[in-house]
């Protein structure tokens, strides 16, 4: 069976592989959206954040023996706490600005982030393997999927599902959204809305550094992984909405599917098919296409 | 009357001096000799070369300076071209018309190399290029001031394509990296594949840093080629090996790492890589001379030295020596003196600088170690060929170099 010239098994399985980029797309822009959300910082660090991920849980396994599956949880923490500690210490100050100021930082933070890295490790890569509990592969009749590519469909898209329902169905995401509603009125409520603005952007950079430690053994573990993402996945956050969290993860495992078929169809053009459909949303629909026109 | 004589004497005597310092400074301009090393510093390909690079020629430098004890200073001086052309050819006018820089060096990225050989050629002075890839240095780009001193694509597509196909791999499928280095890359690989009987079953062009390689395996998959030829380099090399091995794409099917550095093995690490055949002009441990060379490097730089790193030493040592030969930092007696010397050290034996520039020595085919039989660190290839020279640079019959005659 044919579909276009190419056996349905071949396309099949390139949907599945887009699927896994999806998943990546689906968290680092969900990240995204979540800090533009509530504190209308453009994250420029989050290339960055999702590099110290990785990079965290290279040194965790090198420097102290934390194996995997204790990076995926110690890795984002330690990221979190350097997000916190930016927040606190630098972005703050930027919240009654302009956008571009806190573009401007992050874009700032993330050079020089990067930049540290680079001087130690330089930027070949360094090797990770994965885990022994998933190696192997799944065989799926059309194709062969590794099981450590199954395991990262599963585990992002269950931090995305989580996160959604935290923020949209539970008391402290009523919080956080009446927060971004109208900081002040809800701090005459009593609540902590610094406390909650730090929290969240610890959060979204979390999610970036998990999404790090997955692609640690699947992608070359190197200082410049995260800017050859970045702007992709911020492509991602313009053509779901700035700020929308749905959005973000629907438009993230959509674009992976998309491009994943243009790398089938038109390999050469793969890596600019986001960028068109980007263009096509914003003559179309400018405020995204899961966005709200403010 | 006596005393007259001996004052004109003395006299004549203290001119002579003068006149013949003065004379011995215009033949060293400056009295030093300027080393420029361009290199990328900062981005995708600084391990390949970059901090490695500067420290090569200072320590070719060092040991330049305690052999010979030359009497005029030799300075190092480095910059970073970002991979980009403008800024490398910037960056080299700056150097030969406000610093007094004699020869630059490394000069990885075939764009950038192009365009400084170009300011080079204009402004007189000597470029020996080490890290770039393409051909086009010594054909169509060629100049009377460039040495092309380690490797190109020919060299690259000979060594590990015939060897390839004659052990039987004579089907082909490409991964090539989308611009003008994977485009040659692929075509030479693709010529000389097909020159010994292989056939090409088709190539997929990947952007430039793609970051998943494992819908294009797949395509490489389905064509049933024994060979899945990577013309890509640096990252993209690494990541498709990676993937390679997560989706068993290397239990059918080989992979020939087209342009592989001994700093993306230690990378992606043996696991991943075992198995592989590579083309390289220099690895540390093939013998005692190379080794010192590896470890001196390594106590340094801690790693040990690429291709690159090994070709930068000698290619300075080799500029030192023919500058020291013939007394003098001008370009075109230091080419000419360059021409015809023979390069005798650890990185080149009965080495020979041609007409168009090429630098002819022997290459070596490798086969990267299976984990068990690495017993220390870096310790990664197997020698499995010695390619003579002559059979891996491309004949200067071929040369589509204009200067050269025929």
């Amino acid at each position: 069976m044919e579909l276009f010239g190419i056996p349905i098994q071949a396309l099949m399985s390139q949907l599945m592989l887009g699927l896994v980029n999806g998943s990546f797309y689906a968290m680092l822009s969900l990240g995204l959206a979540v800090i533009f959300g509530m504190l209308n910082i453009i994250n420029f660090a989050h290339g960055a954040l999702y590099m110290m991920g990785a990079m965290v849980a290279w040194m965790g396994l090198n420097y102290f023996g934390v194996s995997y599956w204790w990076s995926l949880l110690l890795a984002p923490s330690v990221v979190g706490l350097i997000g916190i500690a930016i927040e606190r210490s630098m972005l703050r100050w930027l919240y009654k600005l302009d956008h571009l100021y806190g573009l401007l930082l992050t874009f700032g933070l993330a050079l020089i982030i990067e930049g540290i890295f680079r001087d130690q490790y330089g930027v070949s890569g360094l090797p990770y393997s994965i885990p022994e509990e998933l190696g192997g592969a799944f065989d799926l009749g059309f194709m062969f999927l590794p099981k450590y590519r199954a395991w990262v469909i599963v585990a992002s898209l269950s931090v995305c599902v989580a996160t959604w329902y935290m923020i949209e169905k539970t008391k402290l995401g009523a919080y956080l959204r009446a927060a971004t509603e109208n900081p002040q009125l809800t701090q005459a409520f009593g609540i902590n809305v610094p406390l909650l603005v730090m929290v969240t952007y610890g959060f979204g950079v979390a999610l970036a550094g998990f999404a790090g430690v997955l692609a640690a053994p699947a992608m070359q573990v190197s200082p410049l992984m995260g800017s050859n993402l970045i702007i992709v996945v911020f492509a991602v956050v313009v053509i779901g909405g700035m700020g929308s969290i749905f959005g973000s993860i629907v438009t993230g495992l959509v674009l992976g599917l998309i491009e994943g078929m243009t790398k089938v169809f038109y390999p050469e053009a793969s890596s600019t098919v986001v960028f068109v459909i980007m263009a096509l949303v914003l003559l179309i629909r400018p405020a995204g296409l899961f966005g709200r026109e403010k | 009357m006596k005393r007259k004589i001996l004052g004109t004497l003395i006299a004549g005597l203290v001119m002579g001096v003068a006149a013949n310092g003065a004379w011995a400074q215009a033949k060293i301009s400056g009295n030093t000799v300027k080393i420029g090393v361009l290199t990328d510093l900062s981005g995708l390909y600084s391990d390949l070369g970059g901090q490695g690079s500067v420290i090569a020629a200072q320590m070719a430098v060092e040991d330049f300076k305690a052999q010979a004890k030359p009497a005029y200073a030799i300075e190092v001086v480095s910059a970073d071209h970002q991979n980009k052309a403008d800024i490398g050819s910037n960056k080299a006018r700056e150097w030969y018309d406000t610093q007094g820089v004699d020869m630059i060096t490394d000069v990885l990225n075939s764009a950038v190399a192009i365009a400084v050989s170009k300011v080079t050629a204009e402004k007189k002075r000597v470029l020996i290029d080490v890290g770039a890839a393409s051909t086009r240095l010594t054909n169509e780009d060629c100049t009377p001031y460039t040495v092309h001193y380690a490797y190109d694509t020919y060299a690259l597509a000979v060594g590990t394509g015939k060897a390839t196909v004659k052990s039987g791999g004579d089907t082909w499928f490409f991964l090539t990296a989308d611009y003008a280095f994977g485009h040659s890359l692929e075509k030479d690989t693709s010529e000389v594949v097909k020159a010994n009987g292989g056939k090409v079953l088709g190539a997929v062009r990947h952007p430039l840093n793609a970051s998943d390689f494992s819908s294009f395996l797949l395509q490489a998959q389905a064509s049933k080629a024994k060979i899945i030829g990577l013309a890509n380099a640096g990252g993209d090399t690494i990541n498709t090996i990676k993937a390679a091995a997560e989706f068993g794409i290397t239990k059918n099917q080989s992979l020939a790492g087209l342009l592989v550095f001994i700093n993306d093995v230690h990378a992606i690490g043996l696991p991943a890589t075992q198995g592989m055949l590579l083309t390289t002009g220099f690895y540390w441990d093939r013998n005692d001379e190379t080794r010192a060379f590896g470890k001196r490097f390594f106590a340094k730089a801690k790693k040990m030295p690429s291709m690159i790193h090994a070709g930068v030493y000698s290619a300075t040592m080799t500029y030192l020596k023919a500058v020291q030969t013939v007394g003098t930092d001008d370009a075109d007696a230091v080419m000419k003196q360059l021409k015809a010397t023979t390069i005798n050290d650890f990185f080149a034996k009965g080495g020979k600088i041609r007409e168009d520039g090429r630098m002819i020595y022997d290459m070596y085919l490798v086969e990267v170690k299976k984990p068990a039989e690495s017993k220390y660190p870096w310790d990664y290839y197997k020698i499995k060929a010695v390619i003579p020279g002559n059979e891996a640079y491309q004949p200067l019959s071929m040369s589509r170099c204009p200067f050269i005659k025929k």
